[in-house]
């Protein structure tokens, strides 16, 4: 055995040093990524977008669920699948509609595919981690709810979803409030039923279950049926996991999924600044007096010195 | 005002009024010394007041519709686009600009530098009455804006980088209104106070740089929930508190002097000779501390595009917009800022601190209108949305100059009382 002498016992313990503090990053680098990754029995919905047929049932269901006015065109009117709001865009979640299916024609496809949009109920909900007053909860069956109570309407939750789903009252000038898809969790998912939009489908497009579970089946469903599926569950990692998940035949993409989101939920890119919080809040006070103390040392020692 | 003066009027600067030995009432120093007819007369010579008036005229019934028609009748803000000019200029773009007062206070309080003593309190004013005014804007925008203590005190959410905003903003609110209780105590004949705020005024300006730091970097890193929202030429998130923290001390120095050159031109009768004779050398210290703090903005926002390798950005459409805010808002103010102190001319920095001032309000207007969504669709805002703003700003204005107009910030009270 080699005989540990001074000068080895500071280089080994120097390269162990290094190694530990490259550990220790690569440790907070899979903490900040995020791993909560949900709660292990929360709920979810598996989407198989190519069964969709845009019947709008789900919407109609929805709204009645949730006692919503009165939409601007009946539930049977498929006109509104060629409307289009600012900028050429499809229909999106309005404060009058949580949940909104739209029409992509694809090119060599024989039918054209519909997508139904709502809020996803992300793992980590960038909506949650962004409200300064807490209004979000995820609750452990998987919904992103939402207290109307303690909401001071600055929005920021908007800014964060990145699947631009929360809705604003702006017409009221009394309660203006956050409108979004909260899963049916005060009237269904907390007794364990399905939201209404699922179980009001006629085509079996969703399917309600655990989240875990989901996702299994979503795999066997990609593997039992090459070529027919993308191979890509659409929420399994996006931005952490959402409880939400889809199927698709065509490309992500090409009907309006945002597939540039990454993987990480989104508090993960807030953490960098985070972190300085704590460390500016105690180093700051000792080194900026420390400065004074410094550059006023002159006058001082002048002081001391006519005194004596 | 001026008029005035040429007659022989000189307005209220100590306790004691000279002809008659009696001290000053408390309604002589809110009209200058000047009797209520006077005081009218002049405010309606001012054209100035002629252009507010203008702007109350049309802006009051707008802001007041406001509150009863709701956001959605004055504003453009939308699913897509929940903020607009209300944050977009009153909070990202009025902040920054107001962080001279805890620049000011460091430098004379804690550096001991007390040779920009003439300007401090005018940096410690415009961080106030900006503070302020960002907190209106504010109100102005929330949908329910009777909540604003929610954060602190009904449902706290302390983990969301607009709590810790809040909670900031609302300490380094009083933090300065504290540092500006001195030039109160002067007017009011008030002894105790001053007394007592200097005991403490190490620990409020140490109190002031920590809050600055974090507030002004969490207004950055506001937009690091939305990667993909902000365009990636405006977006780090490794870097974006520090592009918006490191821009604010610029953007706060170059306000200030912005500010006293106005002071300059149209409050003359106010500034004394103190503030007169030395505000170009100030302006030139001022102009030293806006270049360091523009070449350190300059490289770490060239890091952050080298850090996420955003180089091929800069060929877009959106990278000649990147580049034009980067020469026009950045490089030109340094140059001339540089300039300015080789040559020692005052003038040529205070065009700069303009200049610069106009690269900050470009800045924070890109990051949160301009580029936010650049994927999806531009957002023009409500012409309502406009006439708001500038009606609130010039409330902004109108409470600056009545300040000014008082207390002691370009003047030095006579006969103080220590």
């Amino acid at each position: 055995m080699k005989k540990l002498d001074r000068r080895n016992f500071i280089k080994g313990s120097l390269a162990g040093g290094i190694a530990a503090a490259a550990a220790g990053k690569a440790r907070k680098a899979t903490a900040a990524g995020g791993d909560f990754g949900g709660y292990p029995d929360s709920m979810g919905v598996l989407v198989d977008l190519t069964k969709c047929v845009g019947c709008r049932t789900c919407e109609a269901a929805c709204n009645k669920e949730q006692g919503l006015p009165e939409p601007d065109k009946p539930f049977d009117d498929y006109s509104v699948f060629d409307e289009h709001r600012h900028g050429g865009l499809p229909r999106r979640t309005t404060e009058k509609a949580y949940t909104v299916v739209n029409r992509y024609n694809i090119e060599g496809r024989e039918h054209p595919l519909f997508r139904k949009v709502q809020c996803n109920h992300c793992n980590e909900p960038a909506c949650l981690t962004s409200c300064f007053v807490n209004a979000y909860t995820k609750t452990p069956e998987g919904a992103v709810i939402y207290n109307a109570k303690v909401c001071v309407g600055c929005r920021t939750c908007m800014i964060a979803c990145p699947f631009y789903v929360p809705a604003y009252s702006y017409s009221s000038a009394i309660n203006p409030v956050v409108k979004k898809c909260i899963m049916c969790y005060d009237t269904r998912l907390k007794f364990g039923r399905p939201p209404a939009c699922v179980e009001s489908c006629p085509q079996g497009v969703m399917t309600f279950g655990k989240r875990k579970d989901l996702i299994a089946i979503a795999h066997e469903k990609i593997e039992a049926t090459p070529g027919k599926y993308v191979n890509h569950l659409y929420g399994e990692h996006e931005v952490g996991g959402t409880s939400w998940m889809y199927l698709s035949d065509v490309p992500f993409e090409d009907i309006g999924f945002d597939t540039h989101l990454g993987k990480e939920p989104i508090i993960s890119y807030v953490k960098d600044f985070l972190a300085i919080v704590p460390m500016v809040l105690c180093i700051w006070p000792a080194l900026f007096t420390g400065f004074h103390l410094l550059s006023t040392r002159k006058q001082a020692n002048k002081e001391e010195s006519t005194k004596a | 005002m001026n008029k005035l003066i040429a007659e022989g009027f000189q307005p209220i600067d100590t306790l004691i009024k000279p002809s008659t030995n009696n001290p000053w009432s408390f309604k002589d120093k809110l009209l200058l010394g000047l009797t209520p007819q006077e005081y009218t007369k002049q405010l309606v010579r001012n054209p100035f007041n002629w252009i507010l008036a203008i702007i109350y005229a049309v802006g009051i019934p707008i802001l007041v519709g406001r509150f009863i028609f709701g956001l959605g009748w004055a504003t453009h803000s939308s699913y897509d686009y929940p903020w607009g000019l209300f944050l977009g200029w009153g909070l990202f773009v009025m902040v920054p600009l107001s962080a001279s007062g805890f620049m000011l206070g460091t430098t004379v309080e804690l550096f001991g530098r007390k040779d920009f003593k003439p300007i401090e309190r005018l940096g410690l004013l415009n961080g106030l009455l900006g503070y302020f005014f960002a907190v209106v804007f504010l109100e102005v925008d929330l949908g329910q804006p009777w909540r604003l203590v929610y954060p602190m005190f009904v449902s706290l959410g302390p983990a969301a980088v607009l709590f810790l905003v809040a909670w900031h903003v609302a300490t380094y609110l009083s933090v300065q209104i504290a540092e500006l209780v001195p030039a109160t105590s002067e007017l009011m004949g008030w002894v105790k106070p001053k007394k007592f705020i200097k005991s403490i005024v190490l620990g409020l300006t140490v109190a002031g740089i920590i809050l600055s730091t974090l507030h002004q970097g969490a207004l950055g890193a506001l937009f690091t929930y939305a990667p993909g929202k902000v365009h990636p030429l405006w977006f780090s998130a490794a870097f974006q508190w520090f592009h918006f923290f490191c821009s604010s001390i610029f953007g706060g120095l170059s306000m200030l002097i912005v500010v006293s050159t106005l002071s300059k031109w149209f409050l003359q009768w106010r500034c004394d000779a103190n503030f007169t004779k030395n505000l170009d050398k100030l302006t030139l210290g001022i102009a030293k501390g806006c270049s360091l703090a523009l070449i350190t903005y300059l490289v770490i926002k060239l890091v952050a595009l080298a850090h996420d390798n955003e180089w091929g950005y800069l060929l877009s459409g959106w990278g000649q917009l990147y580049i034009f805010e980067m020469t026009a808002g950045v490089i030109l103010p340094l140059v001339f800022f540089t300039m300015a102190i080789r040559t020692n001319r005052a003038g040529l920095a205070r065009f700069a601190a303009f200049v610069a001032v106009f690269g900050i309000a470009l800045n924070r207007l890109n990051t949160v209108l301009i580029t936010f969504n650049w994927h999806l669709y531009q957002e023009i805002p409500h012409w309502r949305e406009f006439v708001i703003a500038v009606t609130v700003y010039a409330t902004y204005i109108v409470v600056y100059r009545a300040v000014l107009y008082r207390l002691p910030i370009l003047y030095t009270w006579q006969g103080d009382s220590k």
